[in-house]
């Protein structure tokens, strides 16, 4: 129960300075909203639905790329990360917190975004919607993960898509196949498999990324 | 408390702590003095455990409960109020009767009236009177505190003075400064960092 209230509190921190200080959540929708309307443009006439559902899925994981790399900024102003990682508490509830509040950003932005592509482009169905939260669930799990390793460095912006991309593979062809294939359960399946792989391994390694340790 | 031997840092090949030897009892009060970049904040870290020491041994007796920290930074949240950021530190610290301590600390440090109001709207002085609140909030056992009286006016380093007589002795301090005279009177042990 501890635990839980210490993660209740760090995700209702950073929801708060979010509110307050309004620097991720703005740009977040800014982004994936005219990304959608610049490929409703760009995309010639009869160009079929499933070229328009990988378009969804580059707004999306940029978006999530951009609520990201802001992610530790807060931490990273006054060196509040030093005062979490000293306090007695668990340090994998600061990960989860992060990853809670990364997750609520980014299905703020979708409440925008999905209706918008809807407008502009296709339906999506109850397995496509589906499959979006569960990849919304593994790219903040795993990006709040590489988003603490990119803070430690100068080129947090250049570092993260290196780190996140090429894990973010899978969730995006999850992500299309849970919108586009015949059996799109199969593709469901997969994403929920790789929440729970990744979320474990991102929840057990945070203390060696925000922690030294003698060799 | 602390028994330090032959520490040394590098961040790769750059060298930034040198064959410090500390030895610190409980209830002593270490004062570390030396010119900038001698490392005294990197010997703070190490010894807070945000850093590893590249050599050497190094046995602190107080575990992350125990040790209130001062850092350079002053380690609070600037769009949270003083009242929020030491709610939150006072939960993840298990504070028992948190508010009322809180309370205590932003009365006894000038901070009550200015409780409601974020941080990033603080003077340098009031960030770093809240981060004495933060560091003493859950009444640690070891003190490390890194230039204490950094952008403190003379009000607030009197309060500061007090606040430091009142707890030596009774618990244990390592303090960077360079002010040293200023605290001699409560010095034990006294290193200068070359």
């Amino acid at each position: 129960m501890t635990y839980l209230a210490d993660v209740a509190a760090l995700t209702r921190k950073d929801l708060r300075v979010e509110l307050r200080a309004g620097d991720t959540l703005p740009a977040m929708l800014l982004f994936v909203l005219s990304t959608l309307v610049v490929f409703h443009f760009a995309l010639p006439e009869g160009t079929g639905d499933d070229a328009a559902y990988g378009l969804l899925w580059v707004a999306i994981v940029f978006a999530a790329l951009l609520g990201l790399a802001r992610a530790w900024v807060p931490e990273q102003e006054h060196g509040v990360l030093d005062g979490l990682v000293l306090a007695p508490s668990d340090r994998s509830a600061i990960w989860l917190g992060k990853t809670l509040a990364t997750l609520a950003f980014l299905a703020a932005a979708q409440v925008v975004a999905l209706p918008a592509f809807i407008l502009f482009f296709a339906p999506l169905d109850l397995t496509a919607i589906a499959g979006v939260l569960l990849a919304d669930i593994g790219i903040c799990a795993v990006g709040s993960l590489m988003a603490a390793m990119a803070s430690a460095g100068r080129s947090r912006e250049l570092l993260l898509p290196l780190l996140v991309l090429p894990l973010a593979i899978p969730l995006i062809v999850g992500g299309v196949g849970a919108a586009i294939s015949p059996e799109s359960e199969r593709y469901l399946l997969l994403l929920a498999l790789y929440d729970g792989v990744f979320a474990v391994l991102s929840w057990a390694s945070f203390e060696y990324v925000v922690t030294e340790h003698s060799s | 408390m602390i028994r330090a031997r032959d520490l040394e840092k590098r961040y790769g090949r750059r060298r930034v702590l040198t064959g410090v030897d500390l030895a610190v009892p409980a209830g002593g009060f270490a004062v570390v003095t030396g010119p900038n970049g001698s490392g005294k904040t990197t010997l703070l870290r190490v010894l807070a455990g945000l850093a590893a020491p590249t050599r050497g041994e190094l046995e602190v007796h107080a575990d992350r409960a125990q040790l209130g920290y001062l850092a350079h930074e002053p380690l609070v949240y600037r769009e949270l109020t003083a009242l929020e950021n030491l709610d939150l530190f006072g939960r993840l610290y298990r504070v028992p009767e948190r508010r009322e301590r809180i309370g205590m600390l932003l009365e006894r440090f000038g901070l009550w009236d200015a409780r409601g109001s974020r941080v990033s709207t603080y003077s340098r002085g009031m960030t770093q009177r809240l981060a004495l609140c933060r560091a003493l909030l859950h009444d640690p056992a070891l003190l490390l505190l890194d230039e204490p009286y950094s952008s403190l006016d003379e009000e607030g380093a009197e309060l500061l003075d007090r606040e430091l007589g009142a707890l030596a002795g009774e618990r244990t301090f390592v303090v960077t400064t360079h002010d040293a005279p200023r605290l001699h009177r409560l010095a034990t042990v006294e290193v200068t960092l070359a």
